[in-house]
């Protein structure tokens, strides 16, 4: 599904991406950790096509396609999902108007009939109920005063409601408390498909207890230094990052 | 390889290029066959205009008095906007489409060019705009063309027609309200407007009468050379309620256009009025040549305790716009809110905003402003809020947003405040903001592209404002905002 090879990016003319190699297939869970400033976030925004990176060298390409040629909206129609690790607030646009925009734009791209107003209501009331997101937030502007745990949860509500076949999760885990954590990771087991996959980027294990990783993959100074199964992730809990060095 | 910056800079350059292609959807020109008089402006050219329309004599002084004093002041060079030389003899002062009767007594009569404008600019005068509960005068260059829904208006003993025609049919109410507001030499623009005003409407609600629909006038400019000068009054008796909705555009030409409206609003006890403007008068082109100059002067009294106005505006046309819906609150505990919304894009320039005089107890005023700047525009607030002496305890508060898209425009807060009293609040409270990469960004990941984004990120942004207007107009409104800024990133 994900093919990275021999990706470099830099950003201001500093190298942070120096040749990350990456194959995610369908049906997986990776799981990518390593320290702060080891290009984890470089990773997930290239994915999803943030501008202010270059592409030195290397590609990506996402179901056989180009990646790197397709714009930012393009790569969400075609089904990638991005969960921020600090989700912006949109002030005056609520949830709904949100999100019936982006279903409507994703709907349209594919050459769908836009849901109708009752269609749509009851999706987001299902998926609500799937992530335990209160009824209240939905009429709420986008994550305009919601706690940091909220704004997650909304995130996740979000991957809910767009289906995506690859998920990118950045850093959702960060300043969660252990309840909001479970929520959050039961929620993405329960969209978990074999045709879907998903890429965990986490800076600690904890979240790996709820979501179990098929691979990990551990990232330092923008190289990909070790991969392995997911008891790799227990071992770095326990010795740290300092040991691989 | 070209670096980031560069090739983002690059990205936006285009895309704000991209601004010009936004076409005015309301530049077209009826061809219409209509009389009007010589150019310029003198005494003979007054006495003509109240001739054309058998004015009363006190009508006819009233203008003449209001050409003196005007003759005597200068255009005000105050505001933060650069408005070239206009040459007043060099404009039409009354056009008025040609028609076979004095009076039209149905449709039937009326130029089916005429009414295929109004279908055009989706103002349909028969039976449609019946249906949607809405009530329509029409303004057509200087003369009203038809006001809809009459008789349930009458059932009810709600006055509302043409200025003219409260002229001839009501002359006492005009003549006790005209000016009670806005006095004839109140400033420049407003001066002349009271020696050329050739129509517009007059709303009459008389005493606990709650008009059962929104009343609404649409001005449209349509001869070439023309000066617009509309004279809205209107008056709501002890208890009455009115929502009231006005509309205008024009079309496109390369010459600038003056439209230099007067509109005043009397309250009395516990009356309420809400006045709603779509403003959408021709913007000019993409290099700033032609537009409409809008100079208007708006101004409501709550005249009467417990009285309530209410200025909603989205200004998003004309290339100049010196514009600031105002309240004398004298009645105690009466109230007054101004909520705006002012887009400029290319090379327009606004100066808008509003006064509050606070005069009676416990008066409150809201002033909520969100200016979009966009292009090569200038935008700016200018509002005075003022606490005389006997205003105890009054409140006022002011919010005053803007919001820039792209490097190449400009945001202006003028706030004043004076305060004469020792119990009077006043707050205030300023943002400028952009819209940041990362909402757009926030925005694309979900699927939208730019322009939706933008699209979704403005009407947020305005939408304590647009939530202020009527239903069916606020839909308009949020089209026109996204149609004023296609393009435009910031």
């Amino acid at each position: 599904m994900l093919q990275i090879k021999d990706l470099v990016v830099s950003v201001e003319g500093k190298t942070i991406l120096q040749g990350v190699n990456l194959e995610v297939s369908p049906g997986e869970v990776h799981a990518v950790m390593g320290p702060n400033g080891s290009g984890k976030s470089t990773l997930a925004n290239i994915i999803a096509g943030k501008e202010g990176y270059e592409v030195v060298s290397g590609s990506i390409h996402y179901q056989g396609k180009n990646l790197l040629d397709m714009d930012v909206e393009d790569r969400a129609r075609e089904g990638i999902f991005m969960g921020f690790q600090y989700p912006v607030e949109i002030p005056g646009v609520s949830m709904n108007n949100f999100m019936r925009t982006a279903i409507d734009e994703i709907r349209k791209y594919r050459g769908e009939k836009p849901l109708s107003a009752k269609e749509f209501l009851a999706l987001m009331n299902k998926k609500k109920k799937l992530v335990g997101l209160k009824e209240s937030l939905a009429g709420r502007a986008v994550n305009e005063g919601f706690s940091g745990g909220e704004k997650k949860k909304n995130e996740i509500f979000q991957m809910a409601l767009l289906e995506p076949v690859l998920a990118i999760l950045d850093e959702t885990d960060s300043g969660l408390d252990i309840d909001a954590l479970k929520i959050v990771a039961n929620g993405v087991n329960a969209l978990k498909t074999k045709n879907t996959s998903t890429i965990v980027i986490t800076h600690y294990q904890r979240l790996l207890d709820y979501i179990v990783p098929d691979r990990v993959h551990v990232l330092s100074d923008g190289q990909i230094i070790k991969s392995g199964n997911k008891e790799l992730a227990l071992e770095l809990e326990e010795k740290g990052y300092g040991w691989l060095e | 390889m070209n670096s980031p910056e560069n090739n983002k800079k690059e990205h936006q350059d285009k895309v704000l290029n991209e601004v010009s292609n936004s076409e005015y959807k309301y530049g077209f020109v009826t061809d219409i066959e209509s009389e009007s008089i010589e150019k310029g402006l003198n005494e003979d050219v007054i006495r003509l205009i109240s001739a054309k329309k058998k004015e009363p004599g006190w009508l006819l002084e009233y203008r003449l008095d209001a050409y003196r004093k005007w003759k005597a002041m200068k255009s005000p060079t105050w505001a933060h906007l650069n408005i070239p030389p206009i040459d007043y003899q060099d404009i039409v002062y009354y056009s008025a489409p040609k028609k076979k009767k004095a009076e039209y007594e149905s449709l039937d009569e009326v130029d089916p060019e005429l009414l295929d404008t109004f279908n055009k600019l989706g103002i349909p005068l028969g039976e449609q705009k019946a249906l949607a509960g809405v009530a329509v005068d029409a303004v057509f260059d200087s003369v009203s063309v038809k006001t809809t829904f009459q008789d349930t208006l009458e059932e009810k003993g709600i006055i509302f027609c043409s200025f003219s025609e409260a002229v001839q049919n009501h002359p006492e109410l005009v003549r006790k309200h005209l000016s009670s507001v806005v006095p004839v030499d109140d400033n420049y623009f407003a001066a002349l407007n009271s020696a050329v005003f050739s129509d517009g409407s007059f709303c009459y609600i008389p005493k606990g009468v709650r008009s059962p629909v929104e009343l609404s006038t649409y001005f449209r400019i349509n001869a070439a050379n023309t000066g617009q000068f509309e004279r809205t009054l209107i008056v709501a008796e002890d208890d009455s309620y009115v929502s009231y909705l006005e509309g205008c555009t024009a079309p496109q030409r390369d010459e600038n256009q003056l439209h230099a409206a007067v509109v005043e609003i009397v309250a009395m006890k516990g009356a309420e009025v809400k006045y709603s403007t779509v403003q959408n008068w021709y913007p000019g082109n993409k290099e700033g040549k032609g537009g409409i100059y809008n100079f208007v002067t708006k101004r409501g009294i709550t005249k009467g305790a417990n009285s309530r106005i209410s200025w909603t505006q989205v200004e998003t046309g004309s290339s100049i716009t010196w514009k600031y819906p105002s309240c004398i609150l004298l009645g105690d505990n009466s109230s007054c809110e101004f909520y705006s919304v002012a887009v400029t894009n290319n090379h327009q320039q606004a100066d808008t905003g509003t006064k509050m005089i606070h005069i009676g107890k416990n008066t409150r005023s809201t002033i909520i402003s969100k200016g979009i700047s966009a292009g090569k525009s200038q935008n700016s607030y200018r509002g005075l809020v003022k606490m005389t002496r006997k205003a105890e305890n009054a409140r006022n508060f002011s919010q005053c947003d803007s919001l820039l898209l792209g490097d190449q425009c400009g945001a202006h807060t003028w706030p004043y405040i004076k305060t004469f009293n020792d119990s009077s609040v006043v707050e205030h409270e300023a943002t400028t903001s952009r819209i940041s990469e990362d909402q757009l960004f926030y925005c694309q990941q979900r699927g939208m592209d730019e322009e939706n984004s933008i699209r979704l990120i403005v009407n947020g942004y305005a939408k304590e404002v647009l939530n202020q207007l009527p239903m069916e107009f606020a839909v308009e409104a949020q089209k026109l905002l996204s149609i004023s800024l296609e393009g435009s990133v910031g």
